[in-house]
């Protein structure tokens, strides 16, 4: 669909604007334009989801770096970013990972109004349920951890999670009956197609190109710095590249020659038919391995851990299904008759410890935004700025300084897997 | 789905085994630097492709097999044994 476009920014959104448009018939412009891929950028980004939109977002609106490209292989969000189940929470264990993700919560509250585009962030809270005595105590030690960071968490009984929602099975009739849960009020959900397109619609807007269809198939490297990268519609000369490529990181650094500890693991996801709404809080159980909230538009989101097999398949399975529909109906026995639309599977780029690699590498001048395993979604935005500050700087941010690949050969992992082990 | 044919108990399906890792050597303690040694724990070819996997077949004869699987397709070329302890 290669169309004749205007070469002026696209409008902004405005309620007047829609009346217009709408009495007048006058069609909306693309969002984002159509460019040849020029011989040099100053920085490319590769991958068109979330972190690499918002890279090239911040670099373009906080740094004054216009001559930026981002190169996506598919389409935008056509990855992991819109393949997640939209889930937008602070609540993590480690110290580092606390402030991180408050970053991003705090920058998903002000993106609609910042990028001019309706994200719909709905912040209706995000509970996880404890069904053991062990499961309450890690939840008491996040709920501290949280609070002494200024992030609101606590710990609730099952009295207040029967009236927060009425449609959880809390008697203790259930194989694993529900004993308290982590109450994260700033948590929820958020249209996560439209974070990207805004992303990319306000890159665009301050003159970043974005390429789709567009492959890197090589990457250079010489006298331990990057040059540029080769792909499918030619050679690109770049003093910085950026990776946000998710599943596929350890593939797209292989072109450079870096090693990441990095195993790519299924994600699988399913929708029901929408019903009336009935539930206005994310609900997660580690213990029965999923998680649900109900979208705008009535359908109920289901998610589970990753899958048990490496793999870089992004079908869904029938075991998947059977599995969340029977934990689903143990939380929620009235679904039974609810019916299941569609199921998918986006890519995890899973990590030793559960954390994410971002950061400088051994080559200079190529960067990683890698390895966010399950949340990469949640951060998007944090990330995207952090990058942004250190490419265009050259000093990493405070923020993501134990995010480095070096921790893993210097010995300073950063454990994440007790708020990782499907608490999303 | 995937069905690994067992070299002991013929073709079953593979949620009765578990997946325990990449096959990769392990270096001798004795004469490693620790450099060498967080490659071996943490470092992993993650291709898009064939690996060559360690799995045990946990809910059928207990025994550690070696498995060579696509990663994108899920076809899989060769289930042989190992023998005890699983090394490569």
């Amino acid at each position: 669909m290669r169309s004749r476009r205007s070469r002026s920014s696209p409008p902004r959104y405005s309620g007047f604007g829609l009346i217009r448009r709408g009495l007048t018939g006058t069609s909306w412009p693309p969002a984002w334009r159509r460019y040849e891929p020029r011989r040099r950028y100053d920085v490319v980004v590769i991958g068109g989801g979330v972190h690499g939109l918002a890279t090239a977002y911040y670099l373009a609106a906080q740094h004054g770096l216009t001559n930026v490209a981002v190169l996506e292989r598919g389409y935008l969000g056509g990855g992991a970013s819109g393949r997640n189940t939209a889930i937008i929470r602070s609540n993590y264990l480690t110290p580092e990972g606390v402030r991180f993700y408050d970053r991003s919560v705090r920058l998903y509250e002000s993106l609609a109004a910042e990028l001019n585009f309706n994200a719909m962030f709905s912040q209706r809270g995000h509970l996880t349920l404890a069904h053991s005595d062990s499961a309450l105590r890690i939840m008491r030690w996040r709920a501290e951890v949280n609070r002494l960071q200024g992030v609101d968490s606590s710990v609730i009984g099952r009295a207040e999670i029967a009236s927060l929602v009425p449609s959880l099975d809390v008697t203790d009739h259930p194989r694993f009956p529900i004993l308290g849960g982590l109450w994260h009020p700033p948590g929820g959900i958020i249209r996560h197609d439209a974070v990207v397109w805004g992303y990319a619609r306000a890159a665009d807007a301050l003159g970043v190109h974005l390429h789709q269809d567009t492959e890197v198939v090589g990457i250079d490297v010489s006298g331990g710095r990057v040059r540029g990268v080769r792909t499918n519609r030619g050679q690109i000369a770049a003093p910085a590249v950026v990776t946000c490529t998710a599943g596929w990181a350890s593939t797209v650094c292989d072109l450079a020659g870096i090693e990441l500890p990095i195993t790519t693991f299924p994600l699988q996801a399913a929708v029901t038919e929408p019903v009336r709404p009935f539930l206005d809080t994310v609900v997660v159980s580690g213990t029965l391995h999923v998680y649900v909230s109900q979208s705008d538009r009535g359908e109920l989101v289901f998610g589970a851990a990753v899958d048990p097999v490496p793999s870089y398949s992004t079908r869904g399975s029938l075991e998947f299904t059977e599995n969340v529909a029977a934990h689903v109906l143990e939380l929620m026995p009235a679904l039974a008759q609810v019916r299941i639309l569609r199921q998918w599977a986006g890519l995890c780029d899973m990590t030793p410890d559960f954390s994410p690699i971002i950061g400088p590498t051994p080559v200079e001048g190529f960067y990683v935004d890698v390895g966010w395993g399950t949340y990469g979604f949640k951060a998007g935005p944090v990330a995207g700025e952090a990058m942004a500050a250190l490419v265009a700087t050259g000093k990493t941010p405070e923020l993501i300084e134990p995010f480095d690949l070096a921790r893993f050969t210097d010995g300073r992992l950063v454990g994440e897997r007790g708020a990782a082990a499907v608490g999303h | 789905m995937i069905t690994l044919v067992c070299p002991h108990c013929g073709p079953r399906d593979a949620t009765e085994f578990a997946y325990i890792g990449e096959r990769t050597a392990r270096p001798d303690p004795n004469d490693t630097t620790p450099q060498e040694w967080r490659g071996y724990l943490y470092l992993r070819s993650n291709p898009a492709g064939w690996a060559d996997e360690l799995w045990l077949h946990r809910a059928g004869c207990g025994r550690y097999l070696a498995v060579r699987r696509h990663r994108t397709t899920g076809a899989v070329d060769e289930v042989r044994d190992v023998g005890a302890g699983g090394e490569p």
